[in-house]
């Protein structure tokens, strides 16, 4: 592989993995909390409505998966590359 | 060991108050002096060399306003699920932050945020544009912060506001002039540490209190300790409609209206100027992901403890003084009633009182801020508890404030002076410059403090929508869409942030009608908060459209572009 192609070829991992991350950035928030919240409310966890739940709570909990799975997986495509300083 | 508990017990909330302030402000001021900026480098970005948990600290602490320590639990309690937009909105934009931004601008290598739209953009237009934006979104949010400085003064060490405005410019203007970044940073680590503690103490022994668990997060989703086998949340539903408020879980805001305000917010938080020139001070792309991966750890940490305070509260109060007469009401509610932030007018002079939704009959005004302030009280814990609240609302609004005035400070003294004034000036000129331009920032920030005009309060909240508007477009288009242009971006960033603020004018500070409009005239529903998402639809669009009639961005441009996209190789920032 040229440098060039090497480069376009880690831009494209990179995007797919921005793309699976942030669809669930999306559903977990506005998804969960927001648009689909009336309907989950209807299951209840403890003393949680789950809709609820996920707007108050859950959707924060993922956020901060999100950017650590985030972080493993391009510190991995970083190596595979050699781009890892 | 029996006399100094006895001490201990016997010291009232004033002496604990001015202990522990005493106390975390000799620190902070220690830390100044300690690392004291040399040169612009470490004085813009702190040279460069921050950890990735450090930062992460002094991020969350810039971050975490006076708006998030002391009002956001409130707001929440009074507004119950739709508070919400203000849980998610305010994390989920580290999401964008950590994926689209953070490494990528790192990689570029600048001290500014106009510095990567100016250099990508290939114009001073779009510099001295990006320059005009950064300081109308960090001057509307720093003179919030300076008045919180001052409430919290008065509040607790009881001196007027002014007095205490003064007292809160002297120490930020103490710190961030002669540390520049570098002291900020460090001084927000310590003062992270401080308000996260003030923070958990008080919700840890209300959450024990009232259901026997220890961790808020868990504790308001759990049952009430009196046996009743009741849910908290049931509980407080049940509260809210008997009292003819909205059921506290399902809130009374439209879907669209939450959808949009929620992702102004994140949106805008990601589009911060100075939470993004937190990341030019690790060491390379690696470090900036995993710094913004913990900063939002630690935030989160209060953000998900503050639904669950608002719940304890909203429920203690209720139970503490609705319908109950007014002669025994306990001396925290007499107290705060001298402070204005409780009013209660018995209407119908029956001595007992009635606070209810219908605003006829309601005689109880309380304002946001006493669920986190008085919270320790209505709950009766110990003196100083109550001392640890008040030096933790302080570290809150004094690391903001200083956060947004380097970020002031930088803009003037290195986008506008040392880029398109004089480029000529010596490291010590501009080193000087930066330090004057803190000075006047302070200054200005502390006068609108002392003096709010009017539409601050209601514009602060709106910081978000105008950085969204604004800021956000064009820098992810700078990164992610090699051909856009420099016509595109100042294009999109003109309307967004005009936009913005037309609608901003029009339906949040009534300028153009007689009277404020009613929501019923909001275009698809959206209130003045949430516009920012529509503003920022727009700049996209705008900027898209005009770049594809005008010519693609030089090559040296398009190598720029090329070049952050890769991680490795990021030098030290430098403002060349």
């Amino acid at each position: 592989m040229t440098e060039q192609e090497k480069a376009t070829a880690y831009w494209k991992e990179n995007i797919k993995y921005l793309i699976i991350l942030l669809t669930i950035w999306f559903l977990v928030s506005y998804g969960a909390g927001i648009l689909f919240k009336d309907a989950l409310d209807t299951i209840k966890i403890a003393g949680f409505k789950l809709g609820f739940w996920f707007a108050q709570q859950g959707s924060m909990y993922v956020f901060v998966i999100l950017i650590f799975v985030y972080v493993r997986i391009m510190n991995k495509l970083d190596k595979k590359y050699g781009y890892e300083d | 060991m029996r006399t100094s508990l006895f001490l201990i017990e016997a010291m009232g909330v004033q002496t604990w108050t001015y202990v522990l302030v005493g106390l975390t402000f000799a620190l902070y001021i220690g830390i100044a002096i300690w690392s004291r900026a040399g040169s612009t480098n470490e004085f813009y970005v702190a040279g460069g060399g921050v950890s990735p948990l450090a930062n992460g600290m002094a991020t969350a602490a810039d971050w975490m306003s006076a708006a998030s320590f002391i009002s956001m639990a409130g707001i929440i309690s009074f507004a119950g699920y739709d508070g919400a937009v203000y849980l998610m909105g305010w994390t989920g934009g580290y999401v964008l932050l950590a994926l689209l931004l953070a490494p990528y601008l790192r990689k570029f290598g600048k001290f500014t945020v106009p510095d990567f739209i100016g250099d990508r953009y290939y114009s001073k237009t779009a510099r001295v544009v990006a320059v005009f934006c950064a300081l109308i979104v960090s001057f509307t949010y720093v003179a919030g912060q300076m008045r919180g400085v001052g409430i919290v003064f008065s509040r607790f060490l009881e001196v007027d506001i002014n007095t205490g405005v003064i007292l809160g410019m002297i120490i930020v203007l103490f710190y961030a002039v002669l540390g520049g970044m570098k002291g900020i940073t460090y001084t927000q680590v310590a003062q992270y540490c401080v308000l996260i503690f003030a923070f958990m103490v008080p919700a840890i022994f209300i959450s024990l209190q009232m259901t026997g668990n220890p961790i808020p997060q868990l504790g308001f989703g759990s049952q009430l300790s009196d046996g009743s086998g009741t849910y908290l949340l049931d509980k407080l539903d049940g509260l809210s409609t008997e009292l003819g408020f909205a059921e506290y879980t399902s809130g009374s805001k439209s879907v669209i209206d939450v959808f949009a305000i929620t992702l102004a917010l994140m949106v805008g938080t990601a589009g911060l100027p100075h939470v993004i020139v937190r990341f030019f001070t690790v060491k390379n792309v690696k470090d900036a992901r995993k710094s913004a991966g913990l900063a939002l750890l630690l935030i989160v940490i209060l953000y998900t403890t503050a639904p669950a305070v608002s719940v304890f509260a909203r429920t203690n109060l209720i139970e503490t003084v609705s319908n109950q007469p007014y002669a025994t009401v306990p001396e925290w509610f007499k107290k705060w009633e001298k402070t204005g932030l409780i009013v209660f007018t018995d209407k119908n002079k029956d001595g007992i009182i009635q606070y209810v939704a219908n605003k006829e009959q309601n005689e109880l005004t309380i304002d946001n801020d006493i669920m986190v302030l008085a919270n320790p009280e209505i709950a009766s814990l110990p003196n100083w508890v109550i001392g640890l609240v008040a030096a933790g609302g302080l570290a809150a609004a004094l690391s903001t404030a200083a956060g947004l005035l380097l970020v002031i400070s930088s803009s003037v003294s290195h986008d506008l002076i040392k880029k398109i004034i004089n480029p000529k000036i010596s490291e010590n000129g501009e080193l000087v410059a930066a330090r004057l331009s803190a000075v006047g920032a302070v200054c200005v920030a502390g006068y609108f403090g002392i003096n709010p005009p009017g539409f601050v309060a209601a514009v602060v909240a709106l910081a978000f929508g105008l950085a969204a508007a604004s800021f956000f477009p064009a820098i992810i288009l700078g990164i992610f869409y090699k051909r856009m242009n420099k016509e595109g971006a100042i294009a999109g960033m003109v309307v967004g942030i005009i936009s913005m603020l037309l609608y901003m004018m029009k339906y949040k500070l009534g300028w153009f009608d007689e009277v404020l409009p009613d929501k019923s005239e909001w275009w698809f529903g959206i209130s003045p908060e949430g516009f920012g998402s529509i503003a920022m639809i727009l700049n996209f669009i705008v900027s898209i459209t005009i770049m594809k009639f005008t010519p693609a961005p030089p090559q040296d441009v398009q190598d720029i572009v090329e070049n952050i996209r890769i991680p490795s190789g990021a030098g030290e920032a430098t403002g060349h």
